[in-house]
């Protein structure tokens, strides 16, 4: 009896309108966002907010802008890595080169470039559908990052190619630093959460009004969806340019707030699979599914590098590195049985389990 | 102006100018398609027969090139050489089928009428899975293989082409692979099974085809191709870590042959690879060099926009 | 802050993760290595030679100064995120870092100066780091990739007979198509007119390493005199096989210090006999220092991953490296007495340290480790020069003696990359008098 639906009655549009329409998920949620804005930053370790909340949240931006292409869309992508380098290199061209444009709206010029890219590489889908596009889009992954490594012009011709990112204010020279080495691990923690929360919100609402519904229906079955008066053309580009919106803002923080430099093999195709990993592992079509996912599959490996030494055992680096990967692989198949819809879906049985406790029947 | 030039002009100046040239990339080109078709291969019999785009094809080769060099050097110090190969080889088999069991037992079987991209995630946990068994029981170092294929070069016309003896090698065993294939296919009550399998799943298991062998079956001859790839590709570069990445080189080979049809990775290997090897060549100086490792992706794309399956894909038939 | 120690206090639980700090009376090494993935046959045997020396100099001396060492690996799979996890993972109580990554060393550049945690880059990582005033926490001693060229060009000219013979002379330059490729190219340019060269660029994509035919052809159409490879991986092998293929004299291929391990010739075999590659240290065993490495290690049990590494190029690269890490310790020795020292004071022995001929002959690595001298503006060493080892069939041999750099050449690109990094990142360079 702690969870329940029933006898949640509505008494106005607006309530049933909400985000979240029972009170109780309500709560939570804005208990957990309460939580991650003002007592994660006290509570913390650099360690955790710098190591583990940045990376996972940037991420999780990744996820949902994948898991708006491929969950929502239905149009399987492997090139998210490839629109997170154009948002990031993308991100520093504006950031350096037009100095009267604030840190945030350079990162968020990014997402728009890299939702250009994700226009222009999402043409093929058109004809193209399933595993063939999955390998389309390897094309974007393959082209862009040859482009930035090779276009000297992305990196403002610097002899060494990997620029780093200067240490820049929130709005120009107000507000704390929020990038960069010199910024306080808890300034780039609540930048990075503060676009987290914002495109969650974005991507949860436009999952439920009317571009979303198109796009589920070109997932489920898209001459169906056609003849219903949806277009396809609009509807899957839409979906890939915002998809790459997300995943080039999300590259963008990825240099900005974590890795500090821009650089090619940050954004190489493991980082591709990585979020389709995310997005599988955390739920197809769910905006909490990212946030797990992107929680699970960045954590696991160093979890698992690191749990020999709590238990006290000593094992050579090299076999511990062998016996990362085999259960790295081992966990995911293992996670794809138990629940191929995901860990969304696991959250989902909690909840119904917990409606019934504690008298199951 | 320059640029144009770079591309529409003087490609076809040196092509025209200097023609034996043009014919050694081509052959090259060719050569190196044999070698992706290979591995392409492997994707497409379980693609076929199971309708899983194995992504793990890519690190099998690698698997099965480790355990046969490791089992081969291990043997050959207590017996001639040519019986620790041939030993070896029937080892790995053995070993590659054992894969595939423990594969179809414990990722396929579970997983059953799941959506296509839970399987292929799967298949990518893997790969993973694979990777560090391989490097735990072999070590990450490079292994030199030697099983006597030819390693050498000829030069013809006047010196002036050259051609590769391993390579020639390769499409031989290409070609008696792609044969014995289709003679398995054809001729054994297994290859009719197989086939039945990959045309209709449910009509083969109504008519008394036992699904789960069959995936046994289709899993163990992949690796058993994945070996043939892991031996033709080690003996080239020793076998190491960077077999399993040259899956990405297989990719757009699957794509522009069909992922259903054998003999389109055997096309597709020779559009591809002579295609990316022209462009490098004669078009790469005009982009900065290094445009292969896209252009084959893109040469994949653009035959995909007149036929979206493939080549030699079946056609798409799509109902509401 | 009470409500933050509170705080940490209830996380604690969960938090075992950061414990990775060493105890008090030891010097804290984190080991930031790669014995998995495609750089995997590069990373492990570097990483076995960095853990052994330490493993040495504990075993055998106790330490240095009585302060013993204790070097904590942790495994980046060469992917830059992780190596940034593990930084912040270990960077408490930590001595300095040794990426041996391109991508890593420049993620940790700016990081590791807030932390003042030192990074010693050695034979890689961002080349204008030499300059000490911009890059107070970043060493990269014996030298830079841009001297490395000019000392390739340098015997490449030495070779052809005089400098000037260089003159009209074809070089194909292969390299890896990655900001650790494309690096020496300024210097390239800046050479190719001095000398009066040309040189034809042969990018190598990343994904492709393993793929090489369409360079090859080109290089055997253009007949260039001498290749010079940038390579790293499995890129290696392949251009060394390819080369053999169209015939080209191996003995006018010249690889850098990357392209130097035995993985990069042993497919080949035989076959790659007159390969060459530059070199800062020694190859081989055949060192006083490998004796005691005999002694205390391999016939104990105690070598990392059994001691079959020993001796392989990059393993002594990872060994000599250690022991620069070791030689700064004991200088900090020197001014902050006998103690565990901080990262600071770490960055301070590096800055004064000094390995001159008869300290190296102390240590039984005459040959094997070069002499260095680090100052407060030059973090690179005052002497970079490199020698050339090749190939003889199965095993490397150092051919020639130390070929100095051409310092005057690359300082002044040194020196304005710096000051474009400084004047990017808006800080003003320290002064060094």
């Amino acid at each position: 009896m702690i969870y329940r639906e029933a006898g949640q009655f509505k008494t106005s549009y607006a309530a049933d309108q909400a985000l979240l329409t029972i009170p109780m998920d309500r709560w939570f949620v804005m208990g957990l966002v309460a939580f991650a804005v003002i007592v994660m930053p006290i509570i913390g370790s650099d360690y955790w907010l710098g190591s583990i909340m940045i990376p996972v949240l940037i991420l999780t931006i990744a996820a949902m802008g994948l898991n708006i292409l491929t969950g929502y869309a239905g149009q399987l992508s492997l090139g998210s890595g490839a629109f997170m380098a154009a948002g990031a290199y993308m991100a520093y061209k504006v950031a350096t080169n037009l100095p009267w444009v604030p840190v945030p709206f350079a990162i968020l010029l990014g997402g728009c470039s890299a939702a250009l890219a994700g226009i222009v590489f999402g043409l093929p889908s058109l004809r193209i559908k399933g595993f063939y596009l999955a390998v389309a889009t390897l094309a974007a992954q393959f082209f862009l990052l040859w482009l930035f490594t090779h276009v000297d012009w992305f990196v403002n011709y610097s002899i060494s190619g990997v620029p780093s990112i200067a240490d820049y204010h929130l709005l120009w020279d107000w507000g704390p630093l929020v990038t960069g080495a010199d910024a306080s691990v808890e300034a780039r923690y609540l930048f990075v959460l503060g676009f987290a929360i914002l495109l969650a919100l974005g991507a949860r609402n436009m999952a439920r009004c009317k571009i979303g519904r198109s796009w589920m229906a070109i997932r489920d079955m898209d001459i169906a969806a056609e003849i219903i008066g949806i277009r396809p053309l609009t509807t899957k580009l839409s979906a890939f340019a915002i998809s790459s919106f997300y995943c080039g803002i999300a590259g963008a923080l990825w240099a900005f707030c974590y890795i500090n430099t821009v650089e090619p093999s940050a954004y190489d195709i493991s980082v591709s699979f990585n979020i389709l990993f995310m997005v599988i592992v955390g739920g197809l079509g769910s905006i909490l599914g990212s946030f797990l996912g992107a929680a699970f599959i960045f954590l696991l490996p160093i979890l698992l590098n690191n749990a020999p030494t709590w238990f006290g055992i000593e094992l050579p680096a090299d076999l511990l590195s062998e016996i990362e990967l085999m259960l790295f692989g081992a966990m995911i198949i293992f996670f794809l049985i138990v629940e191929p819809h995901g860990l969304a879906r696991l959250w989902q049985i909690g909840k119904e389990k917990l409606r019934r406790w504690p008298f199951p029947y | 102006m320059e640029l144009l030039n770079a591309l529409l002009v003087s490609p076809f100046a040196e092509i025209f100018g200097n023609p034996y040239f043009f014919m050694e990339v081509l052959i090259n080109g060719l050569m190196a398609g044999v070698m992706y078709s290979l591995v392409a291969l492997g994707f497409v019999l379980i693609f076929k027969a199971s309708g899983v785009f194995n992504f793990s094809q890519g690190v099998m080769v690698l698997f099965a090139a480790l355990n046969f060099v490791g089992l081969m050097d291990a043997l050959s110090a207590y017996m001639n050489p040519v019986f620790a190969i041939a030993l070896a080889g029937a080892l790995t088999v053995l070993i590659m089928l054992g894969v595939s069991l423990v594969i179809e037992r414990v990722v396929l079987r579970p997983l059953v009428n799941q959506a296509h991209i839970i399987l292929f995630m799967a298949t990518i946990g893997v790969a993973y899975f694979l990777e560090g068994l391989g490097e735990m029981i072999w070590g990450s170092d490079v292994r030199p293989l030697h099983v006597g294929i030819p390693d050498d070069v000829w030069f013809i016309f006047n010196e002036q082409v050259m051609v590769q003896q391993s390579d020639l090698f390769a499409a031989a065993v290409a070609g008696g692979l792609v044969l014995t294939l289709a003679l398995f296919f054809h001729y054994t009550r297994t290859g009719r099974a197989l086939r039945a399998v990959a045309d209709d799943h449910a009509a083969a298991m109504s008519i008394g085809i036992p699904l789960n062998h069959i995936w046994v079956i289709v899993w163990g001859v992949a690796g058993f191709v994945a070996l043939v790839a892991g031996i033709m590709w080690g003996s080239k570069l020793g076998v190491q870590f960077s077999l399993s990445i040259i899956a990405l080189k297989a990719l757009p080979v699957l794509i522009l042959g069909g992922f259903t049809s054998i003999p389109g990775a055997i096309v597709g290997g020779l559009i591809i690879g002579s295609g990316e090897k022209i462009a490098e060549v004669y078009w790469g100086s005009a982009f900065g060099g290094a445009i292969e490792e896209w252009f084959a992706y893109v040469l994949a794309l653009a035959f995909l926009y007149f036929r979206p399956q493939g080549l030699f894909g079946e056609k798409i038939i799509e109902r509401v | 802050m009470k409500l933050r120690k509170f705080g940490l206090m209830v996380a604690g639980a969960a938090m075992t993760f950061a414990a990775g700090a060493a105890t008090a009376a030891e010097q804290y090494i984190p080991s930031l290595v790669y014995r998995t993935g495609p750089y995997a046959s590069g990373g492990a045997p570097w990483a076995d030679g960095f853990a052994d020396y330490f493993e040495l100099i504990n075993d055998r001396d106790g330490g240095v100064d009585g302060i013993k060492f204790k070097v904590d690996e942790c495994e980046t799979g060469y992917k830059t995120d992780r190596g940034v996890e593990c930084y912040d993972r270990t960077k408490e109580g930590a001595t300095v870092y040794n990426p041996l990554s391109t991508g890593i060393t420049y993620a940790l550049l700016d990081k590791a100066a807030a932390d003042k945690i030192p990074i010693l880059s050695m034979g890689y990582g961002r080349t204008s780091a030499a300059d000490g005033r911009v890059f107070e926490y970043v060493f990269n001693p014996p030298a830079t990739y841009w001297n490395q060229l000019t000392s390739i060009v340098k015997y490449i000219g030495d070779e052809m007979g005089g400098m000037d013979k260089l003159k009209g002379k074809r070089i194909g330059y292969v390299y890896l198509d990655h900001p650790y490729g494309k690096e020496p190219i300024p210097t390239m340019d800046v050479l190719a007119e001095k000398f009066g060269f040309t040189y034809d660029k042969y990018p190598v994509a990343p994904k492709s390493m393993t793929e090489q035919k369409s360079i090859w052809l080109q290089i055997r159409k253009t007949r260039p005199d001498y290749v010079i490879m940038w390579g790293w991986g499995a890129m290696n092998a392949t251009a060394v096989k390819e080369a053999t293929n169209i015939r080209f004299d191996m003995t006018k291929f010249i690889g850098n210090w990357w392209s130097a391990g035995e993985d990069t010739a042993i497919p080949s075999g035989a076959k790659a006999k007159g390969y060459r590659a530059a070199t800062f240290h020694g190859v081989g065993t055949d060192y006083p220092v490998f004796a005691d490495v005999k002694k205390y290690l391999q016939d104990t049990g105690k070598a990392t991953s059994g001691g079959n590494k020993i001796g392989q190029t990059l393993y002594n690269r990872g060994f000599v490296n250690a022991a620069v890490v070791v030689e700064a310790v004991r200088k900090a020795h020197e001014k902050f007495g006998n103690r565990v020292v901080t990262g600071d004071e770490f960055r301070w022995g590096m800055e004064h340290l000094d390995i001159t001929d008869a300290r190296i002959k102390e240590l039984g690595m005459v040959g094997l480790m070069p002499p260095t001298k680090i100052t407060c503006e030059n973090h690179e060493g005052t002497n970079p020069a490199v020698k050339i080892q090749e190939w003889d069939g199965s095993k490397y041999n150092v051919i020639t003696d130390w070929i100095p750099s051409m310092t005057q050449v690359t300082r002044p690109l040194v020196e304005q990359d710096a000051a474009a990094y400084a004047k990017e990142k808006g800080m003003t360079p320290r002064s060094c008098n």
